[in-house]
């Protein structure tokens, strides 16, 4: 039986928990390419004109699928702890695909993560894979094998990150956005290219040690509640002091981020920052000599060239 | 004295007033209605492509900060609108005005006792006895306002004497926010309840009935909705919209919900996205000729019940017009989408 993921949303975030949860169970995986322009243009016309361009691209990715699966992996996941919510694209994402695709005779597998709502992760992989007619012990192997996988992976990612934040000469700019952003081909592979061509060091933000960083934003901004923005925000504070500017990179109209980019807009004030903001007409195209320019204006005020002192 | 003022929805004013005034025993500074310059001024202090209510009540906040207020409520709510507050207070902070920000957001609702402390703070002389009875009376006016307005809303095209609903709904406003106890309460609401439904109405027999939809703030917030309900009312049209802070607030069980639209949806989508489809379906279900979607631009809850929406109308056969409100909606595009819906409706009509 072949299960199909979308590479886009929460992807990014789990996809090695589910990879190694479903070959463990002897599933054959079926992924969705990096997103292309194709994607994208199937993933807006099955949307609604004003959603954020991740929720269309991640449509997209789930078009490509029908078809080539059995089912299709559509996880709901709504909070991680009694005050704090996801964004709720995510609450809604199971319930979107369904009706959009509902003369397409897909089969969605789903799960449901509500932590206020005491639906853990571990009872949601429990039923799923239950769903999925296989026993309750080679689920259980599978799952604590997918979690020891995740936990890998994340460690190294974070070591990786600050091996960089320690070694490197060149300029560090830290960036926040979301893990499905920054980690897209189509929105966020372009900025890294191009900060790496103009030889600084990227950050991602959303490589963070996520407690430490959900504690921070609760310091900061006390009543944010998105999980992943906190995520963010305290990425930020832990970072700041190693980086040399910070781009704000979001998909438009983002709900959450068009509040949270505006509070870290206005409370950070001793690093320079800009926003960049991609939708799925322009793509990062301008992009390039906005970033160059900021570039250049950090470059100056270190070197102190005349007119851009500190 | 303490002077409190708070955003501006619908009438809600006056529940607003009665409770700052004897839970904070302060004087409260109302802000004008909602009007272009409100809209202006606070568009031009917040995020360009943050939903349309921030404008709106970042607008109200700087005109009752320039009107006298010294602190400002703002209540929370489940979707953006829980975070508001607190970039409201920041972008006010900034600009140089000096004010309390009493944010509701900030304080955790299953704790009554910090939830008493908090608010003993802002007024040491009060009482568990006095906040229960305030609470009582305010929840009562808004219960009883939000029955009459949707009896007005459906009839108010039909009066037989213009204005008459108007202007006795207004005196009806005026009596009740000065009431002592719920039971004064009570035969204030009898006496006008009984005056307003005696107001003679001709409704023809071929009706034509809307039923409105969507984002709670768009739809509550007459200004920002361009009087879409007044509009409709002009054009001799039913309109039934049962969302208002009664449903949303005060008797919103999820569960129930999520059970009646199940054949659509299995998860709560966000905010109030499923209270929309549910509305829908029984607008739909029953002899509904069209219905109004509202919402501002990006309300992300709603965009998602549109794909649902959409299904609706296709199973039902129930004609549905979408408003996505921004700061530069048109006026002459809003009238003229209207009109275009009304001849649809009722050509429709013929046919059946």
């Amino acid at each position: 039986m072949k299960i199909g993921i979308p590479k886009a949303f929460l992807y990014y975030r789990y996809g090695y928990l589910w990879e190694t949860f479903f070959r463990e169970l002897g599933f054959e995986i079926v992924l969705s390419p990096d997103t292309n322009k194709a994607i994208i243009q199937s993933g807006t016309n099955h949307s609604i004109d004003e959603s954020c361009l991740s929720s269309k691209i991640y449509l997209g990715h789930v078009e490509w699928l029908i078809g080539k699966c059995d089912y299709i992996l559509i996880p709901r996941v709504a909070t991680y702890a009694k005050d704090q919510i996801v964004c709720s694209k995510l609450w809604s994402a199971y319930d979107v695909v369904q009706n959009i695709f509902r003369d397409r005779d897909i089969k969605i597998l789903d799960y449901n993560i509500d932590y206020a709502k005491n639906k853990t992760e571990f009872m949601a992989f429990l039923k799923m894979g239950r769903r999925l007619r296989k026993k309750r012990f080679s689920i259980l192997r599978a799952y604590f094998m997918a979690k020891q996988a995740e936990k890998m992976m994340g460690e190294r990612h974070l070591q990786e990150q600050n091996e960089l934040l320690n070694k490197s000469d060149d300029l560090k700019i830290l960036i926040i956005s979301h893990s499905y952003n920054i980690n897209d081909r189509y929105i966020g592979q372009p900025v890294l290219n191009y900060l790496r061509a103009l030889d600084c060091t990227p950050i991602i933000a959303e490589i963070v040690e996520r407690r430490a960083a959900t504690l921070k934003a609760k310091e900061i901004s006390p009543t944010l509640k998105w999980s992943y923005n906190q995520e963010l925000l305290g990425a930020l504070e832990l970072y700041k002091k190693d980086v040399d500017g910070i781009i704000l990179l979001t998909t438009f109209p983002c709900g959450p981020d068009s509040l949270v980019n505006e509070i870290i807009i206005r409370r950070t004030k001793d690093k320079p920052i800009i926003s960049l903001v991609v939708d799925e007409h322009d793509g990062t195209a301008g992009m390039e000599t906005r970033i160059e320019s900021f570039v250049d204006i950090i470059r100056f005020k270190q070197k102190g060239v005349p007119g851009c002192e500190k | 004295m303490r002077k409190i003022s708070f955003p501006r929805i619908g009438n809600y004013e006056v529940p607003f007033r009665y409770f700052i005034k004897n839970v904070f025993n302060a004087e409260t500074v109302t802000p004008p209605a909602n009007t272009k310059r409100t809209l202006e001024l606070g568009s031009m202090h917040s995020p360009d492509f943050v939903c349309a209510p921030f404008k709106y009540i970042m607008g109200n906040y700087m005109e009752a900060l320039d009107m006298g207020a010294d602190t400002l409520i703002q209540f929370g709510g489940p979707c953006r609108l829980g975070y508001y507050g607190e970039l409201h207070e920041q972008i006010l902070r900034d600009m140089g005005y000096e004010f309390t920000m009493i944010n509701l957001a900030e304080i955790n609702m299953k704790n009554p006792k910090s939830v008493w402390e908090i608010i003993k703070s802002y007024n040491e002389n009060l009482t568990i006895e006095t906040l229960v009875k305030t609470l009582l009376v305010a929840v009562a006016m808004v219960e009883k306002m939000d029955e009459l307005e949707i009896y007005i809303r459906r009839n108010i095209g039909f009066e037989t004497e213009p204005g008459t609903f108007e202007q006795l709904y207004n005196v009806f406003l005026a009596d009740i926010e000065h009431v002592e106890s719920k039971k004064e309460l009570k035969q204030l609401c009898a006496y006008h309840t009984k005056k307003i439904k005696n107001v003679k109405t001709d409704l023809p027999k071929n009706l034509l009935k809307v039923g409105i939809i969507g984002e709670y703030y768009t739809i509550m917030e007459p200004f920002s909705n361009h009087f879409l309900e007044k509009e409709l009312a002009a054009m001799k049209i039913y309109v039934t919209r049962n969302m208002n802070i009664s449903s949303t607030v005060f008797h919103r069980r999820v569960p129930k919900i999520l059970k009646k639209v199940q054949h659509y949806v299995r998860y709560d989508i966000g905010a109030t996205g499923v209270d929309t489809i549910n509305a829908a379906l029984n607008f739909a279900k029953r002899d509904y000729d069209g219905l109004i979607h509202v919402k501002s631009f990006g309300c992300m809850p709603e965009i998602d019940a549109m794909t649902i929406l959409q299904n609706i109308s296709q199973d039902y056969e129930i004609p549905i017009l979408y408003f996505s409100f921004d700061t530069q909606t048109s006026e002459t595009g809003v009238q003229t989408r209207l009109e275009a819906f009304q001849d649809m409706i009722y050509m429709r009509k013929g046919k059946r």
